[in-house]
């Protein structure tokens, strides 16, 4: 039986493909994931299949191995797929001929996303199908979740009747990511279309010794051509096939399908083509049009490839007289993109044929939407039916954007409306990333998707940042299927709920609100003082508007009932009993049933505190009284203050506003190239508490400093002499140390840019004796010292950076006072992983260039709109880049050989001006040791003189000097990135980097998991901990990445854990960029995905360590040359079970939850495990100091 | 082998052999539950439910299991979260009661230890309700404030007991720390309140001082055979004063140890570290070993000589209360019967 159910697109994928087939073979790929995660979770429950077997879910090391998997699963006679997107589909190319080539069945599910070209991009758009549309695949696009559900299943029947293997492909994130409600296929209609003779006739094609074959040979020009051709009757035959499954499906279902499907008009002059969810947004355009009696159609490409030039041309009304094609993707160079060219010579090969359909060819422009998730509205479908009236309509246009260099753009009136917009009910929500509200919306919809004939949709927006995000969650519900797949607008929302009432004093909420609406507030002010919270412009919007206003103190209610900061039930609350959509008790009784489901696994305590929660939110509820006008006198704050510089003013301010939409074409550098240290500008103010410092404990040691993720606590050394300006409550103290004796100490916080994740009070070693609660460091709640530690920061910032050479960077205090050139990532507050890179910066960063892995450290790093990279007051930092997830190796790699290549020219050139500019300075150029501080301060003044020397001269020798002589400076190579990147997709590289001898630093930010797409299971993942893609706890030991370094005998490996040994982690990242060939540091970084508080970063490292999970160690092959053991274990034989170091995190403790046999075997095959790991690297340690003896 | 009697009752209840495996995690797999009910356990006491860990799962569920998501476009969860193939700690439990019960023929007695008296009496009734065959009470608290006095803890102890006694129908023991001003007097009290035995004694974590890593730690060390000698003095003051049964845990690796603290006076005895260190079969060789050391007081039976080295019964009654330098000053005493 079909039901009616609300999920998203995803989802709607999986259960098909899930039903469809044996073996699925996966990796994550944002938006592609929960895909396989969801094949994953139903495999590990053992849910059949429709053949009822329980498919196998295997995961790959990369998107090539999952193809490759694929490949050889089919080749077997299984039915098998995958899920993927974006670069996952590009690595698949290779197979993917093969695939085609030899007929095989397969459906590859794309939640299309766009490909990386001058920036990466996680949302959707066809660059990724394009880019395969040559591989011989057929290729079927579904424009709504309704259309996966089912074109997943067509794509599966009619694959396995036509042997021709399929991309099924949707919007990534706008239909992938799309909650919306849909009619089921029941396993009767899946049945009834999949062909069980096909299935029969796929599995007798297998490889099987019963029968051998051979498939795959090479061949000579003599027959390749021809024995490729031999496949062109089964392309033939394919949209035959595709329109009969879509008839037969239409008998099952009611729902019909064509190849193209027109909409519209049958006298329609003009006509848009295009496909994906932008057709969506077109139907629901023209429909209302041709209500109005305008002759205007649309069509619907369903089956691209093949592309049936036939079925398009029968599509088309005969009175067309104007085409424009819409592309969701740029080819940049040609004179079109794909869909446009394809429609153009279908039209025109038509036309020339014998029976012409149009009385004269039609004009036909192609022009590009919606890249990278923009959105597409009725607006620009009405600006482009606009453009077709034109004598000359413009070709190759773009619309959704101003481009301002090329004239490209299209205008359109972004205050156009369709009906169907303003006809659903429509709210939007602002909620902070982890306070529920996405999950609270996700229920709703649900909630009322599933309680009523209405028909619902959600979509949801994030920034990029992972701590203090801000979600806005878009909700429609409608009497009719709704196909706005675009935002709520401006002026649109009858209902908007402010979650986090820090947001109000930045973002404009009410722009989207309607005249009418309600705004519910979650407010911590009096009842009295609520209006006065509110800037100026939102009580004018409120007035204007005639908003009804609403409060609630959702925070209070939440901690009164022990659920802390989750207010998503407390909101949820609010919203029914405010909105209409839901008689209110019937809502209110629905929302208590969707918490007992939804908490009733963490039991009864917790699902009664959220059911209190419901009743108390309803009885908090107060409407606020609005006055005639608006009485305050402060205002929204401006994204950037007015010092900002320009581009920080124009471009990143404008992005972090939510205005980036607004942006020209000539804001961009035509290279995507960005302008580092713009972090600083984002002042997000997250941290309820700040650290404070008392000076009179303090013992300088400069811990905090060393484990702030997010280098918010910094140290300096100054004269006192500088203390003359300084703001009153500016904070310093001699100094203990005696080698700076007459310097004072300050240890100042950045209060605005601090997150609040208290690690630095944790690690803090002092406390007063007389008062053991107050120790050196200790948190005070930020709003009151906001101002004056403002003041602070600011003065801390202009005082000098201390001489570096002066310092000892192998001290932890003095170290500290080294300028970080990494600064306020938008990590997760409390990151692991980012004090590492933070110690890298402060130790090399003025010489530093990073190859960034794609992951967490590159989204945090290097996302829009700002970036924690950051230059000293004389402009220098890392230079950073991020090219691949699976090449960051061989990137890395690719700069060393780069640098050392220009040196050698540098030093070659110098040679030639030796007569010039004096021998001694060449040799001492070339010669120059630069082995610490003081030596490359040294070198840097030589190359400083030289080139003042050289300014002005016009000989070559000299001009090309110039444009190489800085890398005479020794330079510091660092690639960085994750587990998933350096143990998985780009081990090959990574190994073949190791191997190469080239001095690079490797810095391997182990979580243990893929943490950037949520938490999917890696080679680094350990036995027994559950991750996505090991629902049942991954029954492999984790991979020991630092003995098969090791191996080579000539990489510097460094296995590290700072919160468990801090002078350890500085140690090894001395060594490592000391040493002159492959360095790799392996760093312990814990993760909000192992299910813990990352406020006990530190003690689970500390933990990690002492159970033996993770071996300090360093193995320096200088050391044998100094006739030591190069191996050094540097932690204490473990001390603690495993046991008790597991069992502090989730996703070790869960797993004895839904497996508790196989949890506790696989906690003593652990305790096994560390203690023989430990064994191995002792007896290795002490082996070779026998030998030495 | 055979021909020897070792039954005894204990709780009320008639078990084949004074040897029960302690509370450990051995009871959470049904083989090791069976193993040792093949090498003769004469009763299994499950792995104790901490209502504390059960909130603290339950909180750990709804935060990180539930209420995963972080407003990040590329990761709305982290861990997986197998609704169906879940199961609430409590549940689990439960499960593994009936499991046991099930399967095996000797008697599972539960272990429960509660925070609240709510949470012990709703747990003591849903174990009952689950088949176990008796509850012992995993009483421990650390009475570190320094507001509350001994009596005001043994009130809590006494009023959690009449209270779950009043629920259920099973026997109760008190699993007892040795922390008690005057523990013969709380044991008399418990009596009243009508427990059914008390296990003598528990073992906690301890704290210690990482000297390498300047910290403090705490962990859960196994026992040592010589710790047997702490229940030992407790039992052989304790036999025969009360009518409840009583049982011996504590350093019992070998039948010899087993054997000292049933001629100490204890009804059984428990046995924890030497099966978590040997697994579930080492229980047949202490079993075999005490049949051989029972041979030694040419009894065939254990009931005959339970109690044998109690205060009561044995030869030197003094010895059990005596510190040690006492001990030696008492040597001087001249024999009673010696005119001086």
């Amino acid at each position: 039986m079909s039901e009616r159910i609300t999920l998203d697109g995803n989802e709607a994928v999986a259960r098909v493909a899930y039903a469809l087939n044996e073996v699925i073979a996966i990796y994550p790929i944002t938006p592609a994931s929960s895909m396989g995660e969801w094949s994953d979770q139903w495999a590990a429950q053992g849910r059949p299949n429709l053949f009822g077997a329980v498919p196998s879910v295997v995961e790959m090391q990369s998107e090539a191995g999952a193809a490759g998997a694929l490949h050889g699963a089919l080749q077997n006679g299984a039915l098998a797929t995958t899920f993927t997107a974006s670069q996952g589909l590009l690595l698949m190319i290779p197979n993917m001929y093969k695939i085609a080539g030899e007929l095989t069945p397969l459906v590859i599910h794309v939640s299309a996303r766009t490909i990386a070209t001058h920036a990466l991009s996680i949302f959707g758009d066809h660059s990724d199908v394009m880019a395969v549309r040559a591989t011989g695949f057929a290729m079927l696009a579904a424009n709504s979740v309704q259309e996966v559900h089912d074109f997943a299943l067509i794509s599966q029947a009619v694959s396995l009747t036509s042997r021709v293997p399929f991309v099924h492909f949707f919007d990534g994130f706008r239909t992938s990511h799309e909650i919306a409600t849909l009619d089921t296929l029941s396993p009767e209609t899946l049945s009834a279309l999949i062909d069980l003779d096909a299935i029969h006739a796929h599995r007798r094609r297998a490889l099987t010794p019963e029968n051998p074959v051979l498939r795959g040979s090479a061949q000579n020009p003599d027959v390749f051509f021809q024995a490729q051709e031999a496949v062109n009757p089964y392309y033939q035959a394919l949209p035959g096939l595709v329109q009969q499954a879509f008839d037969r499906f239409a008998e099952l279902t009611g729902r019909h399908y064509h190849l193209f499907d027109y909409i519209g008009s049958e006298q329609a002059r003009r006509v848009l083509v295009l496909m994906g969810s932008g057709a969506e947004t077109g139907e629901e355009t023209v429909r209302e049009w041709v209500e109005d009696g305008e002759p205007v159609g649309l069509i619907k490409v369903r089956l691209y490839r093949p592309f049936s030039a036939q079925d398009l041309i029968a599509a088309l009304p005969e009175t067309t007289e104007a085409i424009a094609v819409l592309d969701r993707c740029k080819e940049p160079g040609a004179d079109g993109e794909p869909l446009y060219k394809d429609v153009l010579t279908a039209l025109a090969q038509h036309q020339a044929g014998t029976a012409p359909k149009f009385s004269q060819m039609p004009k036909v422009i192609g022009g590009r939407y919606g890249l990278s998730s923009k959105e597409f509205t009725p607006a620009m479908v009405k600006a482009v039916f606009d453009e077709l009236n034109a004598e000359q309509p413009k070709n190759g246009f773009t619309i959704g954007i101003a481009d301002d260099v090329s004239g490209s753009s299209l205008n359109f009136d972004a205050s156009y409306r369709s009906r169907a917009a303003l006809s659903a009910f429509n709210a939007l929500f602002y909620g902070l990333g982890s306070d529920g509200t996405v999950s609270a919306n996700k229920n709703a919809i649900k909630i009322i998707g599933n309680l009523t004939d209405k028909y619902a949709q959600g979509y949801f927006v994030y920034d990029s940042k992972k701590s203090g995000a801000m979600t806005v969650s878009h909700l429609r519900f409608g009497d009719a299927p709704i196909r706005s797949s675009y935002l709520i607008g401006e002026g649109d929302a009858q209902f908007i709920a402010c979650h986090q009432p820090s947001f109000l004093e930045r973002h404009a909420l009410l722009d989207k609100a309607a005249p009418g609406a309600v705004f519910l507030l979650n407010s911590q002010e009096p009842e009295g003082e609520v209006w006065h919270s509110l800037p100026r412009a939102t009580q004018q919007a409120i007035i204007d508007k005639n908003i009804r206003l609403y409060v609630l103190d959702a925070y209070a209610i939440a901690q009164r009932l022990g659920l802390g900061r989750l207010i998503n039930t407390v909101m949820q609350a609010g919203f029914f009993a405010l909105s209409d959509v839901l008689p209110k008790e019937q809502a209110l009784t629905a929302i208590k049933q969707a918490v007992q489901k939804s908490y009733a696994k963490a039991g009864q305590r917790i699902v009664e505190a959220n059911i209190a929660a419901i009743d108390a939110a309803v009885a908090a509820l107060k409407e606020i009284p609005v006055p005639d006008k608006a009485d305050n006198d402060f205002d929204l704050t401006p994204p950037v203050p007015d010092s900002a510089p320009e581009f920080i003013r124009n471009i990143t301010g404008e992005i972090m506003a939510g205005r980036g939409d607004t942006l020209p074409v000539s804001a961009f550098a035509a290279d995507g190239t960005f302008p580092t240290g713009t972090a600083q500008w984002d002042k997000r103010n997250l941290a309820l508490d700040i650290p404070v410092w008392e000076t009179d404990l303090c013992t300088q040691c400069g811990k905090c400093v060393f484990v702030c993720p997010h280098s918010v606590i910094r140290s300096k050394l100054f004269k006192p002499e500088a203390m003359a300006d300084a703001p009153p409550t500016f904070k310093h103290t001699p100094v203990k140390s005696k080698a700076f004796t007459g310097l004072e100490i300050s240890y100042q916080v950045a209060p605005e840019d601090c997150t609040g994740c208290t690690l630095c009070v944790d690690v803090c070693p002092i406390r007063d004796r007389e008062n053991p609660e107050r120790k050196a460091l200790n948190m005070r709640p930020q709003a009151p010292l906001r101002e004056q530690e403002r003041a602070n920061w600011d003065f801390f910032l202009k005082l000098p950076e201390p001489d570096r050479h002066l310092l000892h960077a192998n001290k932890i205090p003095e170290a500290m006072h080294f300028q970080p050139l990494f600064e306020f990532p938008s990590a997760c507050v409390g990151c692991g992983e980012t004090p590492y890179i933070r110690l890298a910066s402060q130790l090399f960063g003025e010489r530093m260039v990073v190859a960034n892995a794609t992951g967490c450290s590159s989204i945090y790093g290097g996302n829009l709109p700002t970036t924690p990279w950051s230059k000293n007051a004389e402009g220098r930092g890392p230079a950073w880049s991020n090219s691949l997830f699976e090449d960051n190796a061989e990137f890395g790699l690719g700069f060393r050989v780069a640098i050392n290549q220009q040196r050698l020219f540098a030093e070659h050139l110098l040679e030639q001006l030796q007569d010039d500019i004096g021998r001694e300075t060449v040799a001492a150029i070339i010669d120059a040791p630069q082995t610490d501080e003081a030596e490359i301060f040294e070198q840097r003044q030589r190359v400083a003189a030289l080139k003042q020397r050289l300014e002005g001269r016009n000989d070559a020798v000299s001009r090309q000097l110039l444009e190489v002589i800085d890398t005479l400076i020794k330079r510091s190579v660092w690639i960085i990135g994750g587990d998933g990147w350096g143990y998985d997709i780009g081990f090959g590289g990574l190994d073949h980097v190791l191997a190469s001898g080239l001095d690079v630093n490797i810095l391997l930010l182990d979580t243990e998991v893929y943490s950037n797409t949520g938490g999917q299971t890696s080679k680094a993942t350990p036995r027994g901990a559950i991750a996505k893609f090991s629902a049942a706890g991954k029954a492999t030991p984790k991979k020991d990445l630092a003995r098969l370094a090791m191996d080579y005998e000539q990489v510097y490996v460094a296995q590290v854990a700072f919160g468990a040994k801090d002078a350890h982690t500085l140690r090894a990242f001395l060594e490592a960029e000391s040493y002159p060939g492959v360095s790799l540091i392996i760093a312990y970084s814990p993760c909000i995905a192992h299910g813990v508080d990352l406020s006990r970063n530190l003690k689970q490292q500390n933990l990690a360590v002492r159970s033996g999970h993770w071996p300090l160690l360093r193995f320096d092959p200088r050391r044998v040359s100094q006739g030591h053991n190069p191996m050094q274990l540097d932690s204490a034989k473990p001390s603690i079970p495993f046991r008790d170091f597991a069992l502090t995190e989730a996703r070790f403790n869960m797993l004895a939850r839904t497996h508790p046999q196989a949890s506790e075997k696989f906690m003593q095959q652990c305790q096994q495990e560390v203690e023989a790991r430990y064994r191995h690297y002792h007896l290795l340690a002490e082996d070779l100091k026998e030998r030495e003896s | 082998m055979s021909a020897v009697d070792l039954t005894t009752r204990y709780l009320g209840l008639d078990l084949t052999s004074p040897l029960i495996a302690a509370a450990s995690p051995l009871s959470r797999s049904l083989d090791n539950a069976r193993q040792l009910e093949d090498a003769g356990a004469g009763a299994l006491v499950m792995y104790s439910l901490f209502e504390e860990e059960l909130t603290h799962q339950e909180n750990a569920t709804a935060r990180f299991m539930i209420d995963q998501g972080i407003g990040f476009g590329e990761a709305d969860s982290f861990l997986p979260f197998h609704d169906s193939a879940f199961q609430h700690g409590l549940e689990q439990y439960l499960d593994q009661v009936r499991t046991l019960k099930q399967a095996l023929t000797i008697p599972v007695i539960a272990s429960l230890n509660g925070v609240s008296l709510d949470g012990w009496i709703e747990h003591g009734r849903l174990l009952c309700e689950a088949g176990a065959d008796a509850l012992e009470l995993n009483v421990y608290h650390l009475a570190s404030d320094l507001d509350e006095s001994g009596e005001a803890v043994e009130r809590r102890y006494l009023e959690l007991l009449t209270a779950l006694k009043a629920e259920v129908t099973v026997p109760v023991a008190m699993k007892l720390s040795p922390y008690f001003s005057s523990p013969g007097h709380f044991i008399r009290r418990l009596a009243e309140a009508k427990a059914d035995g008390v296990v003598l004694f528990n073992r906690f974590y301890q704290p210690d001082i990482d000297l390498d890593h300047q910290q403090v730690v705490s962990q859960l060390s196994r026992s040592r055979p010589d710790e047997i000698r702490l229940a030992l003095r407790w039992l052989a003051l304790l036999y025969r004063k009360t009518p409840l049964t009583l049982a011996g845990v504590g350093g019992v690796h070998s039948g010899a140890d087993a054997l000292k603290l049933l001629l100490a006076g204890a009804d059984a005895v428990q046995l924890c570290s030497a099966l978590l260190v040997q697994g579930p079969e080492y229980l047949a060789t202490v079993k075999q070993q005490l049949v051989e050391q029972l041979a030694l007081f040419d009894s065939d039976c254990l009931a005959d000589v339970i109690g044998r080295f109690s205060q009561r019964q044995c030869h030197s009654p003094e010895v059990f209360e005596r510190a040690n330098y006492i001990h030696l000053i008492d040597s001087y005493n001249p024999a009673a019967g010696v005119h001086l």
